[in-house]
């Protein structure tokens, strides 16, 4: 399973919730910044500045750190036209690049079926978190679902190791397939048989797992921690996806949005410190993506739902700076109070899968998008 | 060999409703079929109250789209409800008007065509065809908020007739286009910008002034149609009653293919279909009328263990065999997404096509999931349900491996399970021998063994069987 030559890897940190754009890559010269942020704008002397433009809210200085690695792509003024404003809809159109029909195919399940078509290997991708995300999903195609590695499994709750150990041999037994059954029984036991062997090659991860890096005690550390140790497995896992959230700082953002950027900010210093302390890191990028940026103007104590967004593209591999261009706050250019995308997010995707997965993107995207050259 | 008796019953309460307690089963099989099926068709307990949750968890009145949330309510009452059938029925239809609240961005407004489908869901078919039309999620859904006299949207005109009726290829694309003007000014008041969570409530008007007036041909008839004139031709359409037949055939007898397949594919068992289709056309689309000819029909009786069960059923079903979810206690938020950690998220379909049903609700995570969601349940012996099961192996003195794994089975259905499975089943318990009752210290040395074979049961594949 191992391979001998590193195969690109992506891992997926979506902030789920709509992170606000404008206080976490904050144009901080810009007056018209100081006029709509009233409430919740970063004072300038407290904002990490990148250059005479734009600067990390205080409570990203993990992140510049990355950045001044020459590590971090950052891509203003992401989204796509007519954002609806809906959590629901807006991730859906971000996990199946449809933004006008329902789709319920995701991008990353499509693009997961092209890396492994004969399903060979049951790890091609994981998912961190109590459900699928849309993005894996696609009839047929098996993707892990872990909610917590350190006791994924099959009966968990059993914790007697010795005794679940029995069970599941008897789990196993009662999954063979056997003739004359028919074919959903024979389905039954081949996803019942495809499950108990995916937990049993991740359980393997943690005790194959080293390092010296201390990831600090919050929900996204356990999730990158956990990613990191399937990544250092070796398991051939090609996707890796997770969360946080949530960032819909409707009210009380200030205290809100540092907190979850302090998490994400410290969690994601610790992943890549951990690469590359097991030289592991030169085959991996991470796409730090939000459903929409929020409203240019604040609401008194936090902001609403808005459109165009921020994303980020981390790694070694990557082309460090920053691309596109923050979006006009001027009145006059805003939509419904929102900046305007000016980079489509199928263009981001289609630049991770054909510069860096090698993939045709155009049938996972739909189409023909504009790239930008942050993986060279 | 189980009581044949309670076995049906077992049957038709899994399928009319989500399964039922041990007692429950054996006083209605005391009360006989007959008298069952009408109770469940005519249901004389008063329905649940509503401000109840509202009292205990005061968000579940406006859930705007906080996730989980917004479905916590209808869980409670799928668990707890005692006119199973109607709530079963509720489910069915949501299955059918597919309608979610991933783009209707509101939970209320979703919950709401729940509640229509509990007070319509078992009478006239038309009429609840006419409610759906008028439906506000629904008329945002499939945009006919923007099918307008000057300048039509078909959304809401073609899934009806695909989706909602009679299915692909009984109807032309110029039937779809004149079906969509007679719907045009069928729209939402007021159209208020959203709220900082979600929006203000929709509610339906007719706009005489949007409404294309003008002479339209469906499907041969031709006049001044509007809606309900569009909707009574439907209904004459003897495609109409096979695909409402072939739904009930679907989620109440056995896994048919995925409906966009059923132009192409014939029915499992056309006979049932032709059945049921001709007791809708009878009955003037009763559905009352037609699920009792359904329940009582052989290929029901006999297609036992013959469907998948859907999220739905495996999180309801369980928590109702195991019992302590009758108040809405906290954590009923978490509880609301089970179903969508399996797959279905309730409230919330993927589509309007809906959820794909059978074997497609199963794959490597929903199928983990199914397992550790339902073993814990059952692992856990102070439930009052499991506390039940214990005392009647108990009484029933079951000793050896193979009574143990008989009796368990017995009552956790009665569920078949086949002869490699059962003998796995006997395999894994043989392991500390035959089980003693007689002191107490035994009943809780044997308990905890009969807690890990519950739990290997829910993880067999037959326990996905409803």
């Amino acid at each position: 399973m191992a391979s001998t030559h590193k195969d690109p890897v992506l891992v997926v940190l979506q902030l789920t919730g709509g992170n606000d754009y404008l206080n976490t890559v904050i144009p901080y010269t810009n007056p018209l910044y100081r006029d709509n942020r009233p409430a919740v704008g970063i004072p300038e002397d407290q904002v990490i500045p990148l250059d005479d433009h734009v600067g990390f809210h205080p409570a990203m200085g993990p992140m510049k750190t990355i950045y001044d690695r020459g590590d971090m792509a950052i891509i203003h003024g992401v989204g796509y036209p007519k954002s609806p404003r809906s959590h629901f809809r807006s991730m859906d159109i971000w996990h199946t690049c449809e933004p006008d029909t329902l789709g319920t195919e995701g991008w990353l399940g499509r693009a997961t079926r092209d890396i492994d078509p004969n399903k060979d290997n049951v790890l091609t991708t994981v998912s961190f978190g109590p459900a699928l995300f849309r993005a894996l999903a696609l009839p047929g195609v098996p993707v892990a679902c872990v909610d917590d590695l350190d006791n994924y499994g099959l009966l968990p709750g059993i914790s007697e190791q010795k005794q679940r150990a029995r069970i599941l041999e008897w789990f196993a037994h009662l999954y063979a397939p056997a003739v004359g059954t028919g074919p959903v029984m024979d389905y039954l036991s081949q996803t019942g048989l495809d499950t108990l062997e995916g937990a049993d090659i991740l359980k393997e991860a943690p005790k194959m797992y080293n390092s010296t890096v201390a990831y600090p005690d919050t929900p996204i550390a356990k999730k990158l921690k956990g990613m990191a140790q399937v990544h250092l497995a070796n398991f051939g896992t090609r996707i890796l996806y997770c969360d946080h959230g949530s960032f819909d700082s409707h009210s009380n953002q200030a205290g809100m949005h540092s907190k979850l950027w302090t998490d994400v900010s410290a969690a994601v210093d610790c992943f890549f410190d951990d690469l590359k302390e097991h030289d592991a890191g030169d085959n991996v990028i991470m796409l730090m993506f939000t459903e929409f940026g929020r409203r240019t103007h604040d609401n008194g104590s936090g902001t609403d739902h808005g459109a165009g967004g921020v994303a980020f593209v981390l790694g070694e591999p990557v082309v460090g700076g920053q691309y596109s261009e923050f979006p006009s706050m001027k009145a006059a250019d805003l939509e419904q109070g929102d900046v305007v995308p000016n980079h489509d997010f199928r263009g981001l995707y289609s630049t991770i899968l054909e510069d860096w997965m090698k993939l045709d993107a155009k049938p996972i995207v739909g189409g023909t998008f504009e790239k930008l050259a942050y993986l060279g | 060999m189980a009581n044949p008796d309670l076995a049906l019953m077992a049957h038709l309460m899994r399928r009319a409703g989500f399964g039922a307690p041990r007692a429950e089963l054996e006083a209605r099989a005391a009360k006989g079929y007959e008298a069952t099926v009408e109770d469940l068709l005519n249901p004389q307990e008063p329905p649940l109250d509503r401000n109840e949750m509202m009292r205990y968890h005061p968000w579940t009145w406006r859930p705007g789209t906080l996730p989980g949330m917004g479905a916590a309510e209808w869980l409670h009452d799928l668990i707890n409800t005692k006119r199973p059938l109607e709530e079963k029925m509720a489910l069915f239809w949501h299955q059918v008007f597919a309608t979610g609240v991933s783009k209707v961005d509101h939970y209320d407004d979703v919950m709401d065509m729940i509640v229509k489908f509990r007070e319509k869901g078992m009478g006239d078919y038309r009429e609840l065809l006419i409610e759906m039309a008028k439906d506000p999620a629904m008329i945002y859904w499939l945009d006919n908020c923007d099918n307008h006299a000057t300048a039509v949207n078909e959304n809401w005109g073609r899934e009806l007739l695909e989706l909602f009726s009679m299915g692909v290829g009984n109807y032309t694309e110029v039937d779809v286009r004149e079906c969509s003007r007679a719907f045009t000014g069928w729209t939402i008041i007021p159209k208020l910008p959203r709220g900082p969570i979600g929006r203000h409530d929709w509610f339906f008007e007719y706009r005489e002034a949007d409404h294309d007036d003008g002479e339209k041909t469906f499907l041969g008839v031709t006049g001044n149609l509007n809606g309900d004139d569009i909707i009574r031709i439907i209904c004459a359409q003897p495609a109409t009653s096979r695909f409402v037949a072939r739904h009930l055939y679907n989620f109440f007898v056995a896994d048919e293919a995925q409906v966009p397949a059923w132009s192409v594919t014939p029915p499992k068992d056309p006979e049932a279909v032709d059945l049921l289709a001709q007791t809708l056309v009878d009955s003037d689309y009763d559905m009352r009328s037609t699920l009792r000819v359904l329940f009582h029909a052989d290929f029901f009786k006999n297609a036992r263990f013959a469907r998948l069960k859907s999220p739905a059923e495996v999180v309801v079903g369980t928590l109702r065999f195991v019992g302590g979810a009758e108040f809405p206690a906290p954590g009923i938020g978490n509880l609301s997404r089970q179903p969508g950690y399996m797959g279905q998220d309730l409230l919330n379909p993927p589509s309007v096509e809906g959820w794909h049903t059978g074997t497609e609700w199963i794959n490597s995570g929903s199928l983990m999931q199914r397992v550790n969601f339902t073993a814990e349940l059952v692992g856990d012996v102070n439930r009052p349900g499991i506390q039940d099961l214990m005392d009647r192996l108990q009484a029933q003195g079951v000793r050896t491996p193979a009574e143990v794994v008989d009796g368990c089975l017995d009552l956790m259905g009665p569920l078949d399970v086949n002869e490699r499975s059962r003998e796995g089943l006997i395999g894994f318990t043989e392991d500390g021998g035959d089980f003693s009752w007689d002191s107490a210290d035994q009943v809780e040395a044997s308990a905890a063994r009969v807690s890990e074979l519950l739990q290997l049961i829910v993880a067999t594949r037959e326990y996905n069987f409803a």
